[in-house]
């Protein structure tokens, strides 16, 4: 085996060259079985936006729509329940829907949501996951004698109000996410799970 | 860049230092001999596959589910609704067709240059139970799709096993673990596939390279490099360092393989249907019997040999006899070969038409196994011919052939018949 | 140098090429099917055939592997086109293909259940499924009036004899002991496309169902060129540096 003679350098170069290509060529490879991971065609399926028929809700009642193996509460809220909103204010712990990462643009205001009238909001406590119960009516309730409507989670008493808000001095953190929704041209549906500009 | 490997060296050393050492007795100061040719790519390429196998494997049981009412449906969900998952499915389904072709070829290297030969033996006998093991991981890989194919070479293979006396019937229920393949047979064959048999895959691989390792490889001249040594370094004369001489030759290597692979994969992925049946794309139906039930191409000269031997006694073990007999026969090769020469290049005219005759026949038998011979004859013979006493002669002579060059290797070499070349004392190579 | 490797080559391409020429010829035999000549990748010629399947097939014949929205996306539709035109059962984009007809009822009424068809094109071939669509012909002597050729004794009626027309056999002389052979087709209805327009049709259809088989497949082929340059590059490299470092070796 001669040793004399051997170019080092073009080794170097060639051996990294191989490298490099070699390396670049792995990283592609493994892209598709990282992409296996995706959500299947079928779970885009089970997951897609759901349409609610919201023609027959009444004034002050509830629907449960289930989207993506969630329950979605659809509230047609009263001018009443409306305005009592306003006057919870200083029992809330976010108010003003600070937290911006639980609802969409177009929800961060006094109602969150698109339309006054309609609430749409996942129905899952911010605490450990429990469903809350809806009390719409405003009524003295054992849990809250001054109660102005909303919802009560039975496993560690956390409240919010019909805007999904949580109040102060209960175990959960944050009001109750909205999901992106639209209302549908003719009225009488609302699509969860698509914004109104399109984005999911 | 290589002083940041001599350094992660240096950590290792301080902390366990027989680690590199074993590295170096491995790799950069493993002597290999420096003659060889083509046929000595086939070990790194099926470590190669086995690699591409344990990784698309894995991804697929991510996926799959072995349960005999939803095996067919997810093997379709991997195929259409997983992003990139009839990639993955079609690289493990050419993969393990490649693994047999890489596999036999560089079984033939084995018995061309006589590397089963004294002191390797022990090589060849792992060697062998890795092929033993393959074949078992790929008849149950096979079975998991449950396509009509699948169902049914299952319930051919196993029932092969009811022809032996008086404990057949009931070994075959307790294979299947039910009265026929069902979902009990396909359950266990998934844990086989996927974690038991890979594990002794490994285990043998290891252990196959470690016998290797220990006395070194052969070549192509069937000379042992070992003989003549340096006098300072006691490196074998004719010897490189596996590192970098053979990774870099293997890296080669490897890239040619994948652009053939690449071509199956992606051009003709079942290759025709020989490398994936079409009956296989009909779901599991017993009531269903495939018009000619046949297994995979790999597995057609060991069919051929047991169709080729008839029932006597109102048993047909003997067939399944031969059959495991084709197989053994393979291990007895050392034993078999009392020649002193190593490699073909050297060895009596008479061996070089022995080895012919060997891998003709298998190749005829495979074409018999694969229901070739049953199609061609009727365009040959003319359609009134007595299509099944022809394939019998043809297939029953080749099986006489394969036996008989085991056969003819012994009386050859025991009795002295053989008239060997003088083996010279250097390897030669074309340079 | 390079005469063992030539050798060697020239070695296993013969065993390739004798490999290649008996699967070929175990290939290409198909008990005379006429080849069905689809192109898969003519877009056109898919949106037809889909038109084809849910207008005469999807009554009683599911795809339960294929979904709206795939085929949305591959023959490039809009989801509002394949849900008015394909989807008659008030399904959503991304379901999969059902059919209404319940599986133990068509059973009763067919003798068998009109089988799933989403990979029927990887079973039969395209030639198979081109051919069969071609060869029906009026059969009294069969509950649904119809007989096929390719597949004698189907219990699936002609559900394009509107544009095929209906053919009747016309039957060899029968050898002695053996059944009597269809010679040829005559036409006894005709129907609203000629002979061309339905072999159109029936090409259409085939492609259809053979892309329904593997959705992946036009993917695959074009992924395919830009994997084998890179392999090759790669090889190239690699056997540079090999050749750089044997220098070493003689």
């Amino acid at each position: 085996m001669a040793n004399e003679g051997v170019d080092h350098g073009r080794r170097r170069f060639l051996t990294a060259t191989t490298a490099v290509v070699g390396g670049a060529g792995a990283l592609c490879a493994a892209v598709p079985f990282i992409k296996t991971w995706e959500p299947s065609a079928r779970a885009k399926s089970a997951g897609a936006p759901v349409l609610a028929d919201i023609s027959k809700v009444e004034a002050g009642q509830m629907i449960n729509v289930k989207w993506r193996g969630m329950p979605v509460f659809i509230v047609n809220r009263t001018a009443q329940q409306i305005d009592a909103l306003k006057s919870l204010d200083a029992q809330l712990r976010d108010p003003s829907s600070s937290n911006s990462s639980q609802q969409p643009a177009y929800a961060r205001n006094e109602t969150r949501s698109i339309k006054p009238e309609w609430l749409v909001v996942v129905g899952i406590c911010t605490h450990l996951g429990c469903s809350p119960k809806f009390f719409g009516e405003l009524k003295p309730e054992p849990f809250d004698p001054q109660w102005k409507g909303g919802f009560y989670c039975p496993c560690h008493r956390s409240r919010y109000d019909l805007a999904g808000r949580v109040f102060s001095g209960v175990p959960a953190p944050a009001n109750l996410p909205v999901p992106p929704y639209k209302f549908m041209p003719d009225g009488k549906h609302i699509l969860i799970g698509v914004g109104p500009e399109g984005a999911a | 860049m290589a002083s940041v490997f001599a350094s992660i060296g240096n950590w290792i050393t301080e902390r366990a230092p027989g680690l590199m050492p074993v590295y170096r007795k491995h790799m950069t100061e493993y002597y290999a001999p420096k003659n060889f040719n083509l046929w000595y790519y086939f070990g790194s390429l099926a470590l190669l596959v086995l690699v591409n196998q344990i990784l698309t494997g894995i991804f697929l049981t991510m996926f799959y589910k072995p349960d005999a009412a939803a095996a067919f449906d997810s093997v379709e969900y991997i195929m259409r609704d997983v992003d990139w998952g009839w990639l993955i499915r079609y690289m493990h389904e050419v993969g393990a067709s490649m693994f047999f072709i890489v596999v036999y070829l560089h079984m033939f290297r084995g018995l061309m240059y006589g590397s089963y030969k004294k002191p390797r033996e022990l090589v060849w006998i792992l060697g062998m139970l890795i092929f033993l093991t393959l074949m078992a991981e790929a008849f149950m890989g096979y079975v998991l799709p449950w396509g009509n194919m699948s169902f049914w070479g299952a319930k051919v293979i196993i029932s092969l096993f009811g022809t032996i006396p008086w404990i057949g019937e009931s070994l075959v229920q307790w294979i299947m673990g039910d009265y026929n393949p069902a979902d009990a047979t396909l359950n266990r064959f998934f844990s086989l596939h996927v974690i038991a048999l890979p594990l002794v895959l490994l285990l043998l691989v290891v252990l196959h390279l470690a016998a290797l390792h220990e006395v070194g490889s052969n070549n192509p001249d069937g000379v042992e490099i070992k003989k003549k040594k340096d006098p300072v370094t006691h490196i074998p004369l004719d010897g490189i360092g596996f590192h970098p001489y053979y990774t870099v030759k293997d890296l080669f290597g490897a890239g040619f393989f994948m652009i053939i692979c690449a071509f199956i994969i992606f051009y003709q992925p079942t290759l025709g249907g020989w490398f994936l049946e079409p009956d296989n794309f009909i779901p599991a139906n017993n009531l269903l019997t495939p018009a000619d039930i046949k297994p995979v191409w790999y597995f057609t000269p060991f069919y051929a040999m047991l169709r080729m031997v008839p029932s006597y006694l109102d048993t047909a073990v003997w067939g399944v006899i031969v059959m495991f007999l084709g197989i053994f026969v393979l291990f007895l090769v050392p034993w078999l070969d009392r020649g002193m020469v190593k490699s073909v290049r050297y060895r009596g005219t008479g061996y070089k038409f022995g080895l012919v005759l060997f891998a003709l026949s298998f190749l005829m038998l495979g074409a018999v196994g694969a229901g070739v011979t049953s199609e061609q004859i009727p365009k040959w013979f003319g359609p009134d011919a007595n299509a099944t006493t022809i394939e019998n002669l043809f297939g029953r002579f080749w099986l006489l052939v394969y036996f008989a060059s085991f056969g003819g290797l012994w009386a050859y070499t025991y009795f002295g018949w053989e008239k060997t070349k003088p083996v010279p004392e250097r390897v030669t190579t074309h340079a | 140098m390079r005469k063992p490797i030539i050798a060697a080559s020239a070695r296993i391409g013969a065993i390739l090429l004798g490999t290649l020429l008996i699967c070929g010829g175990a290939i290409a035999e198909e008990g005379g099917l006429a080849p069905a000549n689809t192109r898969v990748d003519n877009i056109a010629s898919l949106q037809r055939g889909a038109r084809l399947f849910f207008n005469y097939c999807s009554g009683c014949h599911s795809l339960k592997y294929v979904r709206y929205s795939r085929l949305a996306e591959d023959l490039q539709l809009s989801e509002e086109d394949v849900l008015s035109n394909f989807a008659f059962t008030g399904a959503k984009i991304g379901d999969l293909v059902v059919s209404n007809m319940p599986e133990a009822k068509a059973a009763d009424w067919f003798g068998k259940a009109p089988p799933d068809l989403s990979v029927e094109a990887r079973a039969k071939g395209p030639d198979w499924i081109y051919n069969y669509l071609k060869s029906f012909y009026l059969d009294e002597t069969r509950p649904v009036g119809w007989n096929n050729t390719v597949f004698p004794g189907a219990s699936m009626p002609n559900v394009l004899w509107e544009l095929q027309g209906a053919q009747r056999a016309v039957f060899a002389k029968a050898k002695p002991g053996e059944d009597a052979r269809v010679e040829k087709f005559e036409t006894a209805i005709p129907g609203r496309q000629s002979a061309a327009e339905f072999d159109e049709s029936a090409r259409d259809l085939t492609a259809f169902l053979e892309y329904v088989g593997e959705p992946a497949k036009l993917k695959r082929e074009s992924m395919g060129v830009w994997v084998i340059l890179y392999l090759g590059f790669f090889t190239f490299l690699a056997w540079l540096l090999k050749h750089e470092y044997w220098k070493d070796v003689h």
